[in-house]
């Protein structure tokens, strides 16, 4: 191939840079992730000159009409990725229960360790899901291949290495110290220019389609994809100390900065976690239960609503802070009106089962995503009302944080991205079904009570501590030491471990379960359920008699 | 004086100002009026017949696995 020479020479260039700059690196942490960079263009190197297709292991018989190669790199990518966030998460709720899990090791102590958790689920294991169904959703509703090809490859490979560095960023102790935004500034420049490259594709796709409209999964697909780039930028604007070092300072100060962190922080929860993740919904959803979504005009409302609303919610972060009065209230009614649109969009999924509810009896993938939506549902109840003054006055620093997110995370993120996991793979291997129709349901199981134990260890854990700090005793001090609070969560935290576990398990399942549908094997097993024929019961009903 | 110089003269407070009355009055119920305008877009005379094509069109293909 005659591009070969160019392309390898690009690679060529990266190599050379990355040694340069691993030379010139002000601090050992630069100098890893500079290896690391480089490492990954000597591979790109290796690849190109010796012309292998690495995809081809497991590429089955390709009709040709889609181009799915990187969808199930996607698949895999993504449960991968989803092991190790949710091991890192049972391992940090260890150290949290029992400290002696640190092992006295920096590299891997809670404050390490916690951001690796957060960034492997949400941004590896979810963002993976995203781009990996957003490119099967986009190509089946425009019903047109993925544009531009080779910047698609770009966006899959760009990510993962993004996801590597602010991994290993994060065990070194590299650092914004931004919730969710760790990332220091060499690795957001990174994401910026993979994200710009994931924006071309979506749209080159969107607009080479063969379908007047666009399906309104798109919608979300693109609202998702423009919202976390600007808010990306907006708030990763840092000066670098060095231009050969990892340390940089923020441009926004104080009050300012905070308010942008959580401009910030909310939007990527609204726009990474629930724009993104309501596309799936609207498409898979569908499809699973083979009936249209219950109202489209419900949903278009649904996406304006969203998109009207979600962006002003971030305030209600920082109630009772140094932030302006009005500024915090602004955040709380934003966060209350939300309400509607989050179960309008709840009510339009679960509503499309209209007339096929016997299938949540049947079929455990559309069972999943009935419990996917009911965590939607509920967490976006529980957001609300958390966000209300009076309510965040107790709740806020508690775990009763960690245990909403998490009811939104595993509950909602979690089992609709699962459930779209064991949707896609039969089909994108040309399996007749998934390897096991019982595994699923033994994965539904234990994922529900591993989310059961970890929420309600944390709603208790999180009221507990809420009340202990303000109690007062009759002479106007604090009854309660810090420590005293965290001898009274002890076993709420060592419950936590043990939903981490059962979710953990679950997991497991279906990593085996996907793994052997992608090898081709076909478990024999009895159906689920079966509906036995007896001619005696299974005669017409004697019709009314009207007189 | 003239509003615009007054924006012009980069006053901290006066920018705030004019800015924090921008978003309470016009910005505002701009913002609300295109928000209303939206939601009423698949409401217009005819629109029905075209969400429904919308919502079907998933399940036009036969196979769209591979």
């Amino acid at each position: 191939m005659d591009s070969v020479l160019p392309r390898s020479g690009l690679w060529l260039g990266a190599l050379f840079f990355t040694v340069i700059a691993t030379a010139l690196a002000v601090d050992t942490g630069f100098a890893v992730h500079m290896m690391i960079c480089g490492v990954a263009a000597l591979i790109g190197l290796v690849v190109t000159v010796r012309g292998w297709d690495p995809v081809a292991a497991i590429r089955p018989v390709d009709s040709g009409r889609y181009d799915d190669d990187l969808i199930r790199l996607g698949v895999i990518a993504t449960v991968f990725w989803g092991m190790a966030g949710f091991l890192a998460g049972v391992y940090i709720a260890l150290e949290m229960a029992f400290p002696q899990f640190n092992l006295g090791l920096q590299w891997i102590n809670f404050g390490r360790l916690r951001p690796l958790h957060t960034s492997a689920v949400i941004f590896a294991f979810g963002g993976n899901a995203l781009i990996a169904t957003s490119f099967y959703v986009v190509q089946r509703t425009c019903r047109t291949r993925l544009a531009l090809p080779g910047l698609a490859k770009f966006v899959f490979w760009g990510y993962q290495l993004f996801i590597v560095l602010a991994a290993t960023g994060y065990l070194m102790g590299i650092t914004q110290g931004k919730e969710y935004a760790e990332p220091e500034w060499y690795v957001d420049l990174w994401l910026t220019v993979v994200w710009v490259a994931y924006l071309a594709v979506f749209v080159a796709t969107l607009l080479k389609r063969s379908e007047p409209h666009i399906y309104v999964a798109n919608w979300f697909y693109l609202a998702f994809i423009i919202t976390v780039a600007m808010l990306h930028l907006v708030n990763n604007i840092n000066v670098p100390v060095s231009f050969f070092g990892s340390h940089s300072y923020p441009l926004f100060g104080g009050v300012q900065g905070a308010l942008v962190q959580w401009w910030y922080g909310h939007n990527a929860v609204g726009f990474f976690l629930t724009a993104g993740f309501l596309a799936m919904m609207y498409y898979f959803v569908p499809k699973q239960a083979e009936r249209p979504v219950y109202s489209y005009r419900l949903s278009i409302i649904h996406f304006w609503a969203l998109i009207f609303l979600y962006i002003w919610a971030g305030p209600h972060h920082l109630h009772y802070t140094a932030l302006p009065d009005w500024a915090q209230t602004l955040g709380m009614v934003f966060s209350v009106m939300l309400w509607m649109p989050s179960w309008g969009g709840m009510i339009n999924g679960l509503m499309t089962l209209n007339g096929a509810w016997d299938k949540i009896r049947t079929d455990p993938i559309l069972r999943m995503m009935v419990l996917a939506l009911a965590f939607y549902g509920m967490s976006t109840f529980e957001g609300p009302m958390m966000s209300i003054k009076s309510v965040n006055s107790l709740s806020h620093y508690t775990d009763w944080t960690i245990g909403h997110v998490h009811s939104g995370a595993l509950g909602w993120n979690g089992m609709i991205t699962f459930s779209c996991l064991y949707y896609m793979t039969p089909r994108l291997w040309g399996r007749t079904r998934l390897y096991s129709l019982r595994m699923v349901n033994w994965h539904f199981w234990l994922a529900t009570l591993g989310i059961v134990f970890y929420t309600a260890a944390m709603w208790v854990a999180g009221i507990t501590q809420g009340l202990m700090w303000r109690e007062y005793g009759a002479d106007g001090y604090l009854v309660n030491s810090f420590a005293d609070t965290v001898a009274a969560l002890h076993p709420m935290y060592a419950l936590r471990v043990l939903g981490g576990l059962l979710y953990l398990s679950g997991a497991t399942v279906m990593t085996i379960n996907i793994t052997r549908t992608i090898l081709g094997h076909l478990r024999p097993e009895t159906p689920l359920h079966s509906a036995a024929f007896d001619p005696a019961r299974d005669v017409p009903l004697t019709p009314a008699i009207y007189a | 004086m003239n509003r615009n110089l007054t924006l012009l003269q980069l006053s901290t407070h006066s920018t705030y100002d004019q800015l924090r009355h921008l978003a309470d009055s016009w910005g505002l119920m701009i913002m609300a009026l295109v928000f209303v305008g939206l939601c009423l877009w698949p409401f217009r005379p005819g629109a029905r017949a075209a969400n429904r094509d919308a919502a079907l069109s998933i399940f036009e293909d036969k196979r769209d696995d591979a």
